[in-house]
């Protein structure tokens, strides 16, 4: 395998097994528009990264948190809808992006940061993301209970004594983390597909809520597999390619579930 | 017994300028089971958020001992049908093991109920295995928001039973929201009935003849009179009757 293939995989692998548990946290809780808000305003991170020369997948990560916590201060208002603040913000933030980038006189490619350039991954990106998604695992790990007891009935949790405003601002972590994890390998307007696609994969094969984010990981690594190999075969766009895959996956496990069934 | 477990001193809740409780004070003791009632809008989710201490009042205070258990029945669960959860799963949640979560699904008639799906479950067994959650706290006081909603009306008085079970077995004092009068149980020691503030409060043979009640519920409350325990047959889970009448002795 050249060396370029390795990398390229084993970012698509590390970027899908890592979306696919919190993907499910994700479609339980209904947050997928939530997080292509999140994943939107990365192009406003890396943008504002190349300006400032300050390492774009910090400035990412901060983005994204910080678009977060302005979702939370905005919410609860009686006349505007979660939908639309939500709407409002994600392009309102894309836009932004598009036009800091513009900005920066540099000369990038847009569809590279849009879409995914899973084949442009270096040796250094690939470390910095198995650090970030063993991070990622790691917490996920540790507070999936009470992120699974946040999910059934917050105000229960809280009665029960968890700290939910806190493990609220955790997922908030989590997501930005994972925006800065996926980005190259499938570009801002195509993350949040890697977050619920293999999930809904997953559901109906399920039994418990942890079958269902392994077997969301298992799904989202055929997706990346067969999306690389589409890639290189038709010289497709790669991001674009495991979107796909990830897609056909799905049709074709809804099928077999409803012959089987 | 008669050590107060919660009180309410004067407790209002104003949101951006509208006002959603005011004034109410209440005081429940171990053992004792208060129903509040009211009509939709009276503030009656909120009366139990602040006593939970989901709320923190606008003005008033909330007074119970720190180290009191609670244990909290929500009045439903909004559950995505894409998160497979068992009931046992569910159950496990609140931070408890297998064998005590058999005796909780025992004590509110589920047993054997562990693997089922909990979107599978019925309105009235729904409401068994939430009960049944609250229960696996240990608690000292019991919060329970509309414990019979989509429940059908054999279930209610069989879930209602259960409910004056569980307070003589665990003494605990019970805070609860009920729709109105009509269904709130013969073992109900004192209602309050809130619309914003208490119009008035009582045993609830009182409250049902009170005219602020009357008003507030309209003139068709005639025949009102609060459920008594006189049936003389059991229910079921589903309200179905499951023994032949066997008449008090």
């Amino acid at each position: 395998m050249p060396e370029f293939l390795f990398y390229s995989m084993a970012a698509g692998l590390i970027a899908a097994v890592v979306a696919a548990p919190l993907g499910t946290l994700v479609v339980w809780q209904r947050l997928a528009y939530f997080g292509d808000t999140l994943a939107h305003s990365a192009l406003l991170g890396t943008a504002l990264g190349l300006l400032l020369s300050i390492n774009p997948w910090w400035m990412v990560f901060a983005t994204a948190l910080t678009v977060g916590a302005l979702l939370a201060l905005l919410q609860n208002r009686p006349q505007l809808s979660a939908d639309s603040l939500l709407g409002i913000i994600s392009h309102g933030s894309l836009a932004l992006g598009l036009i800091a980038i513009s900005l920066t006189h540099l000369r990038v490619d847009l569809n590279s940061y849009l879409f995914g350039d899973l084949l442009a991954v270096t040796r250094s990106d690939l470390m910095l993301m198995a650090g970030l998604g063993a991070l990622i695992i790691a917490l996920l790990i540790r507070y999936w209970d009470p992120l699974l007891a946040l999910t059934v009935h917050a105000e229960l949790a809280a009665v029960e004594g968890l700290p939910v405003r806190r493990l609220r601002l955790l997922q908030l972590i989590l997501l930005a983390l994972l925006v800065a994890v996926a980005m190259k390998v499938v570009g801002v307007l195509l993350i949040t597909a890697l977050l619920i696609i293999p999930a809904n994969i997953a559901r109906p094969w399920a039994r418990t809520p942890e079958q269902m984010a392994v077997l969301a990981a298992v799904a989202g690594a055929v997706a990346v597999i067969a999306g690389l190999a589409l890639s290189l075969w038709l010289d497709t766009p790669s991001g674009a390619s495991v979107v796909l895959c990830a897609a056909l996956t799905f049709a074709i496990s809804l099928t077999v579930r409803k012959l089987t069934a | 017994m008669s050590e107060s477990l919660l009180q309410l001193d004067r407790v209002s809740v104003k949101i951006e300028q509208r006002t959603i409780i005011e004034n109410v004070s209440l005081q429940l003791r171990h053992g004792e089971i208060i129903t509040v009632i009211g009509p939709n809008g009276a503030g009656k989710s909120t009366l139990l958020r602040v006593a939970l201490g989901l709320l923190i009042p606008t003005s008033g205070a909330v007074i119970k001992s720190d180290n009191t258990r609670i244990g909290y029945m929500p009045q439903r669960l909004n559950l995505d049908a894409s998160l497979p959860l068992s009931t046992e799963r569910f159950l496990r949640l609140g931070g408890s093991n297998k064998i005590k979560i058999s005796a909780a699904l025992a004590e509110v008639d589920m047993q054997g109920s562990e693997q089922r799906p909990l979107q599978m479950l019925s309105g009235g067994e729904l409401q068994r295995v939430l009960l049944a959650r609250a229960l696996l706290r240990d608690p000292d006081l019991l919060v329970l928001d509309e414990p019979v909603q989509g429940v059908d009306l054999g279930g209610q008085t069989a879930m209602y039973e259960l409910i004056g079970a569980v307070r003589q077995r665990h003494h605990c004092g019970v805070l609860m929201v009920s729709h109105d009068l009509q269904w709130v149980m013969a073992q109900t020691d004192h209602v309050l009935c809130l619309n914003q503030h208490i119009c008035c409060e009582g045993h609830p043979q009182h409250v049902g003849n009170d005219p602020a009640y009357r008003e507030l519920f309209g003139a068709n409350v005639s025949h009102i009179a609060p459920y008594q325990h006189h049936h003389n047959h059991q229910h079921g889970l589903h309200g179905e009757v499951c023994s032949e009448h066997t008449h008090d002795a």
